[in-house]
């Protein structure tokens, strides 16, 4: 792997030439040099960053509570200069709304992802390295898991556990988990009989120093690729198990539970329903863009066609 | 070819006993009194040990656990608490709608996919591949639950084309099928692009072109075919996304069928229903990943089954 990035440096410095002599060309400039090249993965990047301080700064953002405003003058109302989004059957402000639950969908996107991938990425690691007995049974943890088609797994947790949208994130990183392990343990079982490694223990280095600082970066490219690609499927998850009344519940302004509620007025209001729609797919489609684009950027497959 | 098949069915023996397990076990992880659910909130406490005997509640768990394998194999999963019938019985009822939907969106969605995923990679990087690609990213992201509302919204209540909700005719099939299908349909065809755009690489289709075999037999019978086996791979596991999905979207259209019975049952805690929807969802999963699996033997000759 390290001889490839040597090559393409060479290749690279040939082309650019005083240029790559003065810059130190690390894998992170490497990669930078690909991706930005990702023109609709740049853009759905910094839509992802736009996102992320929107949620943040959103309580102060908002132009009204977003659940306990009632505009009794204005129900139902289409979007005006008032109100961007238009007012719900409630008299509650959509906007308001959209904006306090991208807090939501995002926490549950993020947390419920990086508890998954830390955990599978640690399984698979042990797994993957330690081989024998070790594999075997965590890989038969995630036949089991696998063997939950879909959000059904998900949906058996929340049952045990309780709705609410704590327990729906808990529900989609578990979820989360035998995928993550089953990536890893594959990216490990490749990395661990290379040179680099082999060397590494003929120089006395433990185990744990082995699998952290020699496989686990090796590791770290296919994480991040998948880790964006499944954000957007979790905030999906998170949102169906709202959609059918087993995560946020009213008057939370989850987007899932939002269109769960508009619903009811499908026939009467329907810009109610389009907003919270729109929300979720935009974001979904921005990880989603990343996730490509960063997949193109780190797959050295990909230059040579 | 017989000999493989019966060691895969062994092989999910393990797999299918802890599932089970946890299924079973699924009942004492519940908060509360599982008995006490049963009995109701006014029972007196005599009626709840009755009920508890009843259930078999007060054995031991091994004891116990031998008699829900039992029972399953017979496929007595207990008594719907809310409706007090079989639970076998429930979920018959249900059975059919929720499979003919899984079926007929299967269906769509992996012609569709694939036509999308093979006329991307015939024309890569040009406007159709990128058409294509498009559309295929928006239907991953797109959640079903919003695209099913958006569906009715035009096409039933709007242009009145189509029925709303229920499951009555084919006419009430388009809708829910189209919803569940979406992204599936979007996946299948990602996929099929980056395999085709693979094979169309390979030497024996430069042969194949260097013959001076038209371009379109070339796609057919040399692309194609070979395309197929990750192509497959990809169904049998989509089988599980239709199946998770298929909750959701008969939610949205009221549909009579397994995944509705099962929201229903999370939300009135009917615990002996969802033990047995949890216990055939899997079953269904993991016998579709083994007709996956002997279907490769189908379509490419050169895999040898040990």
């Amino acid at each position: 792997m390290n001889d490839r990035v040597d090559l393409e440096e060479a290749e690279g410095a040939a082309s650019t030439g005083a240029l790559a002599s003065t810059e130190v060309r690390t894998p992170w400039t490497e990669f930078w040099r690909k991706f930005k090249r990702q023109h609709v993965a740049v853009i759905a990047g910094a839509f992802v960053l736009l996102l992320v301080l929107l949620a943040v700064l959103a309580p102060w953002l908002v132009p009204y509570d977003a659940e306990n405003f009632f505009d009794y003058d204005s129900l139902n109302a289409l979007p005006s200069a008032k109100h961007w989004f238009g007012v719900d059957p409630l008299g509650r402000d959509i906007f308001s709304r959209i904006l306090m639950g991208s807090r939501i969908s995002l926490t549950a996107g993020f947390v419920s992802v990086a508890v998954g991938a830390l955990v599978g990425t640690a399984l698979g690691l042990t797994a993957g390295y330690y081989a024998g007995w070790c594999d075997r049974i965590i890989m038969r943890i995630c036949d089991v898991l696998f063997a939950f088609p879909g959000i059904l797994l998900a949906i058996g947790i929340v049952a045990i556990l309780g709705g609410g949208m704590f327990n729906v994130i808990i529900a989609v990183a578990i979820f989360s988990i035998p995928t993550f392990a089953r990536l890893v343990r594959g990216n490990t079982l490749a990395l661990k009989h290379l040179t680099y490694v082999e060397a590494a223990r003929s120089i006395g280095a433990s185990d744990w120093t082995i699998v952290l600082r020699h496989i686990f970066p090796g590791t770290i490219a296919a994480v991040v690729v998948y880790f964006s690609l499944r954000v957007g499927t979790s905030i999906i998850t998170a949102a169906s198990l709202s959609f059918i009344g087993m995560g946020a519940q009213p008057p939370t302004p989850e987007w899932g539970a939002m269109l769960n509620e508009a619903r009811a007025d499908m026939m009467t209001s329907p810009h109610v329903a389009l907003f919270p729609s729109l929300a979720i797919f935009f974001t979904v489609l921005a990880f989603n863009l990343l996730g490509d684009g960063l997949r193109d950027a780190l797959d050295p497959k990909i230059e040579q066609k | 070819m017989l000999q493989y098949f019966i060691k895969r069915l062994l092989g999910l023996v393990p797999t299918l006993a802890i599932v089970g397990g946890l299924v079973f076990l699924f009942v004492h992880l519940l908060p509360g009194d599982p008995a006490r659910l049963a009995a109701g909130p006014d029972a007196t406490p005599e009626t709840v040990a009755l009920v508890r005997q009843d259930l078999g509640l007060d054995k031991s768990l091994p004891e116990q656990f031998l008699r829900f394998v039992g029972g399953a194999v017979h496929g007595d999963f207990g008594r719907s608490l809310r409706t007090k019938r079989p639970v076998s019985t429930e979920i018959a009822e249900r059975f059919a709608p929720t499979f003919w939907l899984t079926v007929v969106a299967m269906a769509w969605s992996v012609v569709v996919g694939m036509a999308i995923g093979v006329l991307s990679a015939i024309w890569r990087n040009r406007w159709p591949d990128r058409l294509g690609m498009a559309i295929a990213v928006s239907g991953i992201s797109f959640p079903a639950f919003a695209l099913g509302m958006l569906l009715m919204q035009i096409f039933a209540v709007q242009l009145h084309w189509l029925p709303t909700v229920g499951a009555d005719s084919w006419r009430h099939y388009i809708l829910p099928s189209l919803t569940l299908g979406a992204a599936v349909a979007a996946i299948m065809a990602r996929f099929t692009r980056s395999s085709f755009v693979d094979i169309l690489q390979e030497d024996y289709v430069r042969t194949a072109r260097a013959k001076g075999l038209p371009e379109s037999r070339v796609i057919m019978k040399h692309g194609l075919r070979n395309a197929l086996i990750p192509v497959v791979t990809m169904m049998g596991l989509q089988f599980g996304f239709l199946l998770g999905g298929s909750i959701v979207v008969e939610v949205v259209f009221n549909w009579p069928g397994m995944g509705r019975l099962l929201v229903d049952a999370v939300d009135q805690r009917d615990y002996p229903v969802i033990q047995g929807l949890v216990l055939l969802f899997s079953l269904e999963f993991v016998l579709i990943n083994l007709v996956v699996d002997l279907l490769y033997g189908v379509i490419n000759p050169a895999i040898r089954f040990r």
